[in-house]
């Protein structure tokens, strides 16, 4: 795409952002062309997001100038950057639930002044729709949608802005492999009409099979860019880690025992009142991790609830080592030995306004003796665990809001794991950590298999649950749609993930 | 039937109705703005006292109900500052409020409790009035309250039907959507908080200028929580605030109807009704949510944090 | 983290306030917006007493002297504190778990009813009760009902997720009305001469008076409330701070969803604590008419539950601040009185100086999470 006769569309000179502690961005150098898809590549935490911010208006730069089409810009307000032809798909969809698809993608525009005509903007979305491939009812309801309906409403709303250049940040991350697909499809046709798209990604893979160029960014700085045709996976690895990376997991072989977790025909309902679950059997083995496998939003998270007592099950069998605790309560199921490092870790899974040491005793407190606390004894033993664990605190008395999203993983794997349980749920419990940290979670996940526990791993990256499990069982829709051995090819589990059964192979 | 007593209940029920179908309109735009004040009742005194007394200095209803309602946005201001700009805890901010207003009010108005003042008067509308039964019940009213049958059904169509009732709403539901989509949270909220403030004035003057005027501390007697309580059992739709006021209203009036009718029920019990009946639909309508899903705007009550991160 | 740029006023505003998060949240800050607060708190009060023609230097005055004027003066103010602890204690400890219990007046009411029935019409049937045993019943009445006409709401809350702010607010008004019935109608004293009072409540049964301290005058009238309140304070301070069901109410009040992720039991701890809540309002009821009124009448508080919201905020929900707390508002409550009876002006100004005090402890709490600063918009 680009050459001699390719204008360049966005550039970004020594681009500064500073938040209390952090240096987000130091001196960033960016450029891309028109009519490109440019891969912004780096781990967590490396600033991509802040720069792509910084250019769509959300936050203001401390130094450093934005030009467009070369021509100098300062945006106040993503409003400005939209007014000049910069639109963001945030990884969080910035949607309003309650309001239909047409809603949102008026949302904030000027015109019409006072009266809402809906119908007018509804024929203008289906008229993008078209011209784009994105498909989706615009009469319906946010929360009616799936997460890649929702995405393609967050396309939408930029186009329908008139966006020029699109900036994407993580997108593939709540799809299946055949969304991901169609959305390469549709991100390839809008590169040709000339839109400039900037995908935001920590995955090799995708950055490769999508991009122009990559910009490698890390810990805050600009790396270098490449031109993805000669860029290999190795290289670009190391760019962004700044070291070799090994991309294999050591697992011990160890032989599995008897079934510890049974779960039979599972059904429940959603927030929503509608079925999110409609009749799960499996079951997780002593010393085996059970990988569920699946694109976020078919029913992983009100499984994960129903089996450790947080949801009401409205049919079907939970068994913990042989006892009933269907509809038991989150108590009977801690007291029956299940560990659950929740996916929302730091709303559900910590008290970030409380200390460390109450937040490691959050479910310990009951087996202590007596009725009254001696916090002076727990303060001790939250020092060992913090220290076993690795968590980095200055002691245990400060608040756990302070930690970072690494190190609240850390402190609730302290203390589910501190229990020696008989079985874990963990669900996404890598997702939005740094490299230093996943492996850390990787890690203790083996240790515990190791120790004997039934571990269900839920996860939506698909290389940690092939990496970790010894099975998978893949969930659409609120079923199992078939069970595969973790070696089983990238392609079949996508299918699964889609919802096409195996033949010959059904769950 | 009893014509006389059923129009006779009907009047009184849309007369006591008024004040806490303004309170509660103007507290719907505040909490879809995702604002939760409790200081309705301290706004709804502030009103009562400054209507009369402008009222009364000034010979004129409609001079002191503007005084209301400038008075009302204004007391709601310390709530926007205290709870958008500051921060401050919302239920703890709009109690202030309240404490506030109720003692202000009482230093304000001590030298005219008991004093005679001006009051709104009836407006026979043309034609309308003359309709049987309905004529007298509804177009043979005073100002205030044809500006309240305005009010609803364009509150309503505001809300769900234009452009700004759109940012309103997607302001209470999700800030940050709002925000990101350029328009201005932090404006907005004060806006319509004011808004709210100045129809809760508007509510409190309607009492002290039409319902029973005249001027007595405490005289808004807890309709400003009712108010709140209404919001609940109205979804947030001005419609069914209607509904629920002119139903509080309706049982407010029924104490004087039992009492002409002879039923010999102390009159303590008979004054217990509305607060009684505001719990009760308060059970109903949250039963009723959690079947229909209808929830409170999402963000209600939670101060709008910019940039997270 | 968060940074963030707020403009204040309209758009060509050229100041804006900048708030920024602090990192390490200091310790003086917290000791002194509540002292700062007071200070402005009454400061902005004292003009809107100018602003109504009164001299607010006299009316302070007036009110200082009214509350620590004079060793009787300081006994009032005593007086005055004991059912302000009580119910403060009992609003604290349902703040502490985010339950918005604002019944504490209604609460405090129905102590009052029991205690008050008991004492007009028990005695009489069983003369074989001690008087010292009738003052464990009353006591236990009182709480009984406190606690019991909080579990109204708690139940709603607990089990049908009924919005507690509302319930125990429209509680108030009728638990008002059921006193007002009970002394205008049943429990009316024939000798009353038409006023809304019952007969005074036998001698023996009145809460005894406290040993005359040293700076309380001999016709003090602070009674036993106070060693209630100042016991319950403790209490209240070890099972909060030590207890396992301390801790329980403690991480639920923080985070909801933890605590249910943790297996602890709301809904059954919403009725342990509304009940203790309400409880303690009772009590101090109860105190309030055994202790000083001596009987039921159509007004028995000054609003003392709505006070206790202010009081329970300021001490930051600590039961053992609280009673401090509590004697700068009693003081405040009898400086109220004062100016009533000196200046002619309406007891309810000191709601005037509540709310402004509230309003600036909001604003103050701000300081403790966020530095302020207000700098030139660059343009």
């Amino acid at each position: 795409m680009e050459g001699e006769t390719a204008r360049i569309a966005v550039e970004m000179r020594n681009i500064v952002k500073r938040f209390p502690g952090v240096l987000a961005n130091d001196h960033v150098n960016f450029s891309a062309y028109e009519g490109e898809i440019h891969a912004l590549l780096g781990e967590n935490g490396a600033g991509k997001t802040t720069l792509m911010n910084i250019l769509s208006g959300l936050y203001r730069p401390d130094e450093g100038e934005i030009y467009l089409y070369g021509r100098r810009v300062v945006f106040n307000s993503p409003r400005d950057a939209i007014a000049h032809g910069v639109g963001m798909v945030h990884q969080h969809f910035k949607l309003v639930e309650t309001h239909t698809v047409a809603e949102n993608i008026i949302l904030g525009l000027d015109k019409p002044r006072f009266f809402l005509n809906l119908a007018e903007a509804e024929q203008e979305i289906r008229r993008l729709e078209e011209q784009y491939g994105l498909k989706v009812d615009p009469q319906a309801y946010i929360w009616q949608l799936s997460l890649g309906e929702q995405q393609r409403v967050e396309i939408l709303k930029a186009l329908y802005r008139g966006a020029r250049i699109l900036i994407m940040d993580e997108p593939t991350a709540v799809l299946t492999p055949q969304e991901v697909e169609e959305l390469f499809v549709t991100l390839r046709r809008m590169a040709r009409e000339g839109h400039t798209i900037i995908f935001i990604s920590h995955k090799l893979d995708e950055v490769l099979a999508i991009a122009d160029r990559i910009t490698i960014l890390r810990k805050g700085r600009v790396v270098g860019t490449v031109e993805a045709q000669m860029a290999t996976k190795e290289e670009l690895a190391r760019m962004m880690v700044g070291r070799e990376v090994l991309f294999h997991i050591e697992k011990e072989p160890v032989e599995p025992g008897a079934p510890v977790l049974e779960v039979q025909g599972l059904r429940a309902l959603s927030d929503r009142g509608v079925p999110a679950l409609k009749g799960v059997t499996f079951h997780v083995r002593e010393r085996e991790i059970l990988g569920v496998a699946g694109v976020s939003g078919n029913g992983q998270s009100e499984l994960a609830e129903v089996i450790t007592g947080l949801r009401e099950s409205t049919g079907g069998r939970v068994r913990v080592n042989g006892q009933d605790l269907t509809n038991a309560g989150a108590r009977a199921f801690i007291d029956a030995g299940v560990s659950h490092i929740p996916e929302d870790r730091v709303h559900v899974g910590i008290v970030p306004s409380l200390h460390l040491t109450g937040n490691l005793f959050l479910k310990a407190y009951r087996r202590l003796p007596g009725f009254f606390l001696n916090w002076k004894q727990m303060r001790e033993k939250a020092k060992e665990l913090l220290r076993h664990f690795d968590v980095m605190a200055p002691n245990p008395d400060v608040e756990a809001r302070t930690l970072s999203g690494g190190n609240i993983q850390k402190l609730i794997l302290a203390r589910e794991f501190s229990s020696r349980p008989a079985v874990v749920i963990a669900v996404h419990p890598t997702q939005g950590l740094d490299v230093g940290a996943t492996e850390a979670v990787r890690q203790r996940l083996l240790e515990q298999r190791s120790q004997g526990a039934a571990i269900l791993l839920i996860s939506e990256d698909l290389e940690e649950v092939r990496a970790l499990s010894d099975r998978i069982i893949v969930m659409y829709e609120g079923e199992i749609m078939g069970e595969v051995p973790p070696d089983a090819p990238v392609e079949e589990i996508g299918l699964l993930m889609a919802g096409t059964r195996l033949e010959g192979r059904g769950a | 039937m009893d014509w006389v007593f059923i129009s006779a209940t009907l009047i009184a029920a849309i007369r006591a109705g008024t004040p806490i179908l303004y309170a509660t309109i103007g507290e719907i735009f505040a909490e879809r703005a995702g604002v939760l004040n409790l200081g309705v009742e301290g706004m709804m005194l502030m009103g009562a006292v400054s209507g009369f007394i402008v009222g009364l200095k000034t010979g004129s209803p409609w001079v002191g109900a503007l005084a209301a309602m400038l008075v009302g946005g204004l007391m709601s201001l310390i709530h926007a500052f205290v709870s958008i700009t500051l921060r401050g805890d919302q239920v703890v901010s709009g109690l202030a409020l309240t404490l506030f207003g109720s003692g202000l009010s009482a230093l304000v108005g001590k030298p005219y409790v008991g004093v005679p003042g001006v009051r709104f008067t009836a407006w026979k509308i043309p034609l309308l009035s003359r309709i049987p039964f309905l004529g007298e019940v509804l177009f043979q009213r005073d100002p205030l309250v044809y500006f309240s049958f305005l009010l609803f059904p364009l509150a309503w169509y505001f809300i769900f039907k234009t452009r700004p009732g759109l940012h309103l709403r997607a302001v209470g539901e999700d800030p940050a959507t709002a925000d990101a989509a350029g328009i201005n949270v932090f404006k907005l909220r004060y806006l319509y908080t004011f808004i709210g403030g100045m129809l809760a004035g508007l509510g409190g003057a309607t009492i002290s200028l039409s319902y029973t005027p005249g001027w007595i501390e405490g005289m808004t007697a807890g309709r400003g929580w009712i108010a709140v309580g209404l919001v609940i059992f109205a979804f947030w739709d001005p419609l069914r605030a209607a509904l629920g006021s002119y139903l509080f209203g309706g049982v407010n009036s029924l104490q004087f109807g039992l009492q002409t009718k002879g039923v010999t029920i102390p009159i303590y019990f008979l004054q217990m009704m509305p607060y009684l009946f505001t719990i009760l639909v308060l059970i109903f309508a949250t039963q009723e949510r959690v079947r229909r899903r209808v929830g409170a705007p999402a963000a209600l009550g939670i101060p709008y944090v910019r940039g997270e991160r | 983290m968060t940074v963030e740029d707020m403009k204040v006023g309209r758009g060509g505003f050229p100041w804006r306030i900048r708030v920024e998060q602090r990192l390490v949240r200091p310790r003086w800050v917290s000791a002194i917006v509540p002292v700062l607060s007071i200070v402005l708190g009454l400061l902005t009060g004292a003009l809107l007493i100018w602003a109504n023609g009164v001299d607010p230097v006299a009316a302070y005055v007036a009110m200082a002297k009214g509350a620590f004027g004079s060793k009787y003066a300081l006994g009032e103010t005593l007086v005055k504190t004991i059912p302000l602890i009580l119910a403060g204690l009992g609003v604290s400890l349902a703040f502490r778990m985010q339950l918005w219990n604002i019944g504490a007046e209604g609460q405090l009411h129905m102590g009052a009813i029991a205690a008050g029935g008991i004492a007009l019409f028990l005695p009489q049937k069983f003369p074989q009760i001690q008087p010292w045993m009738w003052l464990v019943i009353i006591t236990a009445a009182g709480f009984a009902a406190g606690a019991l006409w909080a579990l109204i709401p708690g139940a709603l809350k607990a089990y049908l997720n009924v919005n507690e702010i509302i319930t125990t607010l429209m509680l108030n008004y009728v638990a008002i009305l059921w006193v007002d019935y009970l002394v205008n109608v049943p429990w009316k004293d024939p000798a009353s001469l038409g006023f809304p009072l019952t007969a005074v409540f036998p001698r023996e049964l009145w809460l005894p008076r406290t040993p005359g301290l040293f700076f309380l005058t001999p016709r003090h009238r602070v009674h036993l409330g106070l060693l209630f309140g100042i016991i319950a304070a403790i209490l209240l301070y070890v099972f909060v701070t030590r207890s396992k069901w301390g801790f329980e109410v403690d991480v639920i009040g923080r985070n909801q969803k933890a605590a249910r992720y943790a297996g602890m039991r709301i809904a059954r701890n919403v009725l342990i604590v509304m009940a203790i809540s309400g409880g303690l309002a009772g009590v101090a009821g109860m105190a309030e008419v055994m202790g000083i009124i001596h009987r039921l009448q159509h007004q028995i508080s000054p609003g003392y539950g709505y006070t206790a919201i202010i009081i329970a905020w300021l001490a930051k929900l600590h039961p053992l601040v609280l009673p401090v707390v509590a004697f700068l508002f009693g003081a405040l409550l009898v400086a109220g009185d004062q100016l009533q009876i000196s200046m002619g002006l309406p007891v309810a100004v000191s709601f005037i100086l509540q709310g402004l005090i509230l309003f600036f402890v909001l604003g103050g709490e701000i300081l403790s999470y966020y530095t302020l600063r207000i700098e030139r918009v660059s343009s």
